[in-house]
Formats: structure tokens, sequence, C-alpha cells
């Protein structure tokens, strides 16, 4: 497994490209560098209309009258806007409950499972276990199965169980911890001298007081990276939430305005969909506004590990 | 748990004194046992047993209610004759055409965005928001988006003269509709790791070529493209695998499978089958095949993922 991925701290690549930069006398750059320059800026500010248009045609729609949506050509800025579709969006459906219920699955998952990921992974990464190394590739193998064929079994589980339509067939399967995040943070914990925890060891530490107080504030960065990344994705998930929920009261963010598209498609209401669908994008949106930094590091390592 | 049971006497050590040190071993092989017990335990419950029920549920009729009825390779034999079952097989796989569009773009991009340039962080953010928004919301977005008559895509073709189809209610341009979206959402995610990569290829390479005389374009196939296989791989890879998934655009885009099912894809086909056919033996068999395509894919990423670390280190 050693030779899959190498030390989390070797892979920064701006700190690595920007040494370079230093040992190399930096050359004046060229009028046909900076000529290049333009035309691709030109270029990948074409190619970033295409991306963010729709999602701006998606946030204008949701500021429309439901008879401005069909107008042609159309309007890019609604004249008047009507911010009350997002007012109205609020008793449309139950919007207010999907996002109750989608923080309350997404933050149980995300800190039950984050703490005995990162448990399990100290465990493989530095502690004398019998067959470790066997256990930690026969969780591995769960990596390789793809959830769509777990998932009628699963249902069964919780279908006898009496727990289909709660939230608990989302947060159960989960909140044992995540394969990936033990595998980042064990490899995370290679960079960790075994010395100090032998220190503590003899100073008369117990392995929970190691991991709190040494091993925690260490790893912390890539716990938060992973947090994140999981969090993000726990939101967005849809396949297992419209497995098991049916009730308004029960359903996640996502399945609710699913449902709002369903529902409103066939009155016509867009400007309605899309404030739904604006209102989802929020949360996400704001997190990676606030952690940009940390999911694109996070990301870019992900692949750097391959 | 029988795994953790089995593994609790600890290994004799010969090498050392006996007693103090395995009192010692045994005190932290119970504490570290404790650690990874949450892991195996949600292993054993949620994907070994599962697995196993697949197996054997896989064999039998059942509709998910009354008790399942051993009926033999039928639900395989029956795989093998149902027109919508390789009908969404190769619609899946169809879709995945889609990949090798993708990453070129996403490399031309991160090409782009590698130069020393003002604004290369505001693009890399523009490019990145739609792989992170909901793909829910994306595909209620899009399914607008394509709207025949008032969608901004015809809109757009509008404007350079093109009179746009109905995209998801036409056979022929549903697929695609929805591959140009996946297109759309993904992009941003292999062109960072692109960046990634290309900021990690030691600038000396270029400096050693630049002054044996080789040109831009040598650089980059000599250089470049060789440094990037491994993200080239791993993307390829992570994308057929969730490629083989679809699912979400498909159940908000299409809730039918699209016109004459051009748009079903395996997972949707499977989900059908379970949850509104109730034919659940059958559609475990088909996820159970689905499952095989996956665990093959994936275990020849592994395997080759070996060779390539030796042959760029």
């Amino acid at each position: 497994m050693t030779t899959l991925a190498p030390q989390p701290t070797e892979s920064k690549p701006s700190a690595v490209s920007s040494r370079n930069q230093k040992l190399i006398p930096s050359r004046p750059r060229s009028a046909g560098y900076r000529m290049g320059n333009w035309i691709v800026g030109l270029v990948l500010s074409l190619g970033g209309i295409t991306m963010i248009a729709p999602l701006i045609w998606m946030f204008s729609t949701s500021l429309k009258t439901r008879e401005a949506v069909f107008s042609l050509p159309p309007q890019w800025i609604p004249d008047p806007a009507q911010w009350d579709n997002y007012l109205r969006v609020w008793d449309a459906g139950p919007l207010l409950t999907g996002i109750t219920n989608s923080a309350i699955v997404a933050v149980s998952v995300t800190v039950v499972g984050g703490a005995a990921s990162a448990l399990a992974a100290y465990a493989f990464a530095k502690m004398r276990l019998p067959y470790k190394g066997v256990i930690f590739l026969g969780l591995l193998t769960a990596i390789m199965v793809p959830f769509p064929t777990l998932m009628i079994p699963q249902f069964q589980i919780f279908a006898t169980a009496g727990l289909v339509d709660t939230l608990w067939p989302l947060i159960l399967p989960a909140i044992f911890g995540n394969i990936v995040m033990v595998f980042f943070l064990r490899q995370y914990l290679d960079s960790v001298p075994d010395s100090i925890i032998e220190a503590a060891k003899i100073d008369g530490a117990t392995h929970l007081q190691i991991f709190w107080r040494l091993i925690f504030p260490i790893i912390r960065p890539a716990i938060a990276a992973q947090f994140i990344l999981w969090f993000m994705a726990v939101w967005n998930d849809y396949l297992a939430p419209i497995i098991y929920l049916n009730s308004p009261e029960v359903q996640t963010l996502q399945l609710v305005i699913a449902r709002f598209n369903a529902t409103y498609a066939s009155q016509t209401d867009y400007p309605l969909i899309m404030a739904a669908s604006c209102i989802a994008l929020v949360p996400v949106l704001t997190v990676f506004v606030i952690f940009q930094r940390q999911i694109i590091e996070s990301i870019a390592l992900t692949g750097s590990k391959g | 748990m029988t795994i953790l049971e089995k593994a609790a006497p600890p290994a004799p050590d010969s090498s050392r004194p006996p007693q103090r040190v395995s009192t010692l071993h045994r005190r932290e092989h119970r504490t570290a046992a404790l650690f990874v017990a949450l892991p195996v335990l949600g292993f054993v419950v949620f994907v070994a047993y599962p697995i196993l029920f697949a197996i054997v549920t896989s064999f039998t009729n059942w509709n998910g209610i009354t008790a399942p009825v051993a009926n033999g390779v039928d639900n395989y034999v029956r795989m093998f004759t149902d027109q919508y079952f390789w009908k969404s097989l190769g619609n899946t796989v169809f879709m995945m055409l889609a990949i090798p569009v993708g990453l070129l773009l996403s490399l031309l991009l991160a090409l782009a965005m590698n130069r020393k340039m003002a604004g290369t962080t505001f693009f890399r953010t523009i490019y990145y928001i739609p792989v992170i928004s909901s793909i829910a919301a994306i595909a209620i977005l899009w399914q607008w988006a394509y709207n025949g008559d008032f969608g901004l895509v015809n809109q757009a073709l509008g404007y350079v003269g093109i009179d746009g189809p109905n995209w998801l209610q036409n056979p022929a341009t549903a697929k695609p509709a929805i591959m140009i979206m996946a297109i759309w959402k993904g992009l941003g995610f292999s062109m960072l790791l692109y960046l990634a990569a290309l900021q990690s290829v030691p600038r000396q390479l270029y400096e050693a070529a630049a002054l044996d005389g080789a040109s831009a374009i040598q650089q980059f196939w000599a250089i470049t493209v060789p440094m990037l296989r491994p993200v080239t791989f791993f993307l390829v890879v992570t994308n057929i695998i969730g490629g083989a998934q679809i699912f979400v655009e498909i159940n908000i885009m299409t809730p039918d499978g699209g016109p004459e099912y051009s748009t079903a894809t395996l997972v949707w086909y499977i989900w059908r089958q379970a949850f509104d056919y109730l034919n659940m033996g059958y559609a475990t068999a088909m996820s159970l095949v689905l499952g095989i395509l996956v665990l093959a894919v994936t275990a020849l990423q592994f395997a080759l993922n070996r060779r390539n670390h030796f042959s760029i280190d």
C-alpha cells in the first residue's frame, strides 16, 4: 500500500513551483507571452461564461414572474425582480424541513463517522494490533463495492428493522466511519514520527490521550478537508434518500427540490422551482467559499495519490 | 466481530523478555481493537452481509414482501433476454464517451491556467462551482435549460442561427444532452487535478529540454504528457466508476427513462425494477452484475497503478 501515495507534505504543488521559481533567475516575460496571455484570458473568459451562465440564468429565472419566463427574447435582468418568489417558496413545499433533515443527517454522519474514522486511522497507522494489515485490506475492499449493489440488501435490513421512512438508514451505515477517510488519514499519519508517540507512552499517557492531545492537532488540517468533502457529499446525496424516504416530513433537501420540480413543472411555475434550487445550492456554495483553499488542496492531493 | 476475537491473542514475541512486554502489548491490542471495531462492524453489517444476501437473493424470485422463492439462474437468463437490460447497459456505456471529451477539455483548461497570468484563481473558482453544486439542483436547472422553446441552450444556439431540438424529448438528442451536462459539471474537477499535476512537474526538466533545443510542442509530448499519465489514469478510472452509476440526472430529467428508453441507465433500471415493479430478486441480480463490472475496473486500477508508480518514481 505504501507505493500508493507520496507523503502529504510533499505534494504542495504551489510551494514547489514557487521555490523552483526562485532558483531560476526570472527572465522578463516576452511580448509574445503577454500576447498569449490575452488570448488565453479571452478563451478562459468565454469558457467561464459557459460555466456560470446556466447558474446565473437559474437565479435570474427565480426572480421572474411566471409569464416573463416565456418571453422571447429572454430577459436576463427581470424587471421588476420578483423577490417574493423567495417568500412564496417556503410555503409551497417542506423546504425548511428538508434543510433541517439534511443538516441532521450531514452533521451526525460527519461528526460521529469522522471521529470513528480518525481513531481507526490512528490505530491502523500507529498502534500494535495483530492482523491489522489484513483487516485494513479487508476494509479497503468496501471501497470497490458500488452503493447500487448494496442498496437492495440494505433496504431489506432497514425494512426488517422498521426504519424505512426515517432518517436512520441514511445515518447508521455512515457513522461507523468512512473507509476513504480512514485511508487518507492513515497515509497522513505516516509523516508523524513514532518517537513522539513512544515518548508519550513512557510518560504514561493513554492512547485516547495521545490521540486527543498529540495526534488530533497534527492531523487537524487533513480531518478538516475530509470533513468538508464528506459533508458536501452527504448534503448532495440523492439515491439513498429517494430509496428510503417518502413522507414529506422526513425528506432531505435534495428530495424536496426534486419533488418541487415534479409538482410545479406541470403548473409551469418555473420561478418557484428555480428559487428552491437556488436555495438548495446556498449551503454548499457557502461552505465552498469559506473553505475553498482546503477543498482545492485536498482534491489536488486526492488526485496525486491516485 | 469474529475477526477481532480471533485477533485478540497477541503474537508471541520471542526477541524480548516475555512477561512485561506481552501485558503492555495486550493492553495496546485491546485499545487498538476498540478503535478499529466501529469501521469493522460497519463493514460487516453494511457491506459484507449485504453482499452475501445479494448473492443468495439473486437466485430467487422475490418481491421484497413475501418470502423469496429459489428459482436457480432464472434471473440471469432473464437478463440475457431482457432488451431493456441491454439497452440500459448500452446507454450507460455510450454515455461514457463523454469521458475522453471531458478529459481533453479539462487538460486544455489546465494548460491555459498553468500560465503566469492574472485571474487564474478567479477562473479556477468559476470552473469549480458546478462540481460542488448538488446534482439534483443541477439536473433541475439543465432540464429547464434543455426546454425546446424557452430553454437557455436553444436561446444560445439561436444567436448563431441554429434551431435547436427539444433535447430531452428526442431519442437522438436525449443522451448527448445528458452527456453535455455531465461534461459541464465534471470539467472543474479534472481541470484541478491536471493543474496540480502540471505544477508539480519539475521545472528543471523543461529547462534541460529547452537547452537541448526541444520546441514547446516537443516538450509537451516528451515531458508533460508522460508526467500527467498517472492523473489521467486516475481520472479515467474514477470517471468510469462514476459513469457506471449515473442515476440522479436520469431520475430527475427523464423520469421515465427518456423517449424510447434512450436515457435509461443500468442503475436507473435496477432502481425501477426493485422499487417500482418490486422485482427485488431480478434487480439484485442486475446489481451484482454492475458490482462485478465496477470491481473489474477498480481491480485493474490497483494493478496498473502499481506499475505506473514504478515508472514515474
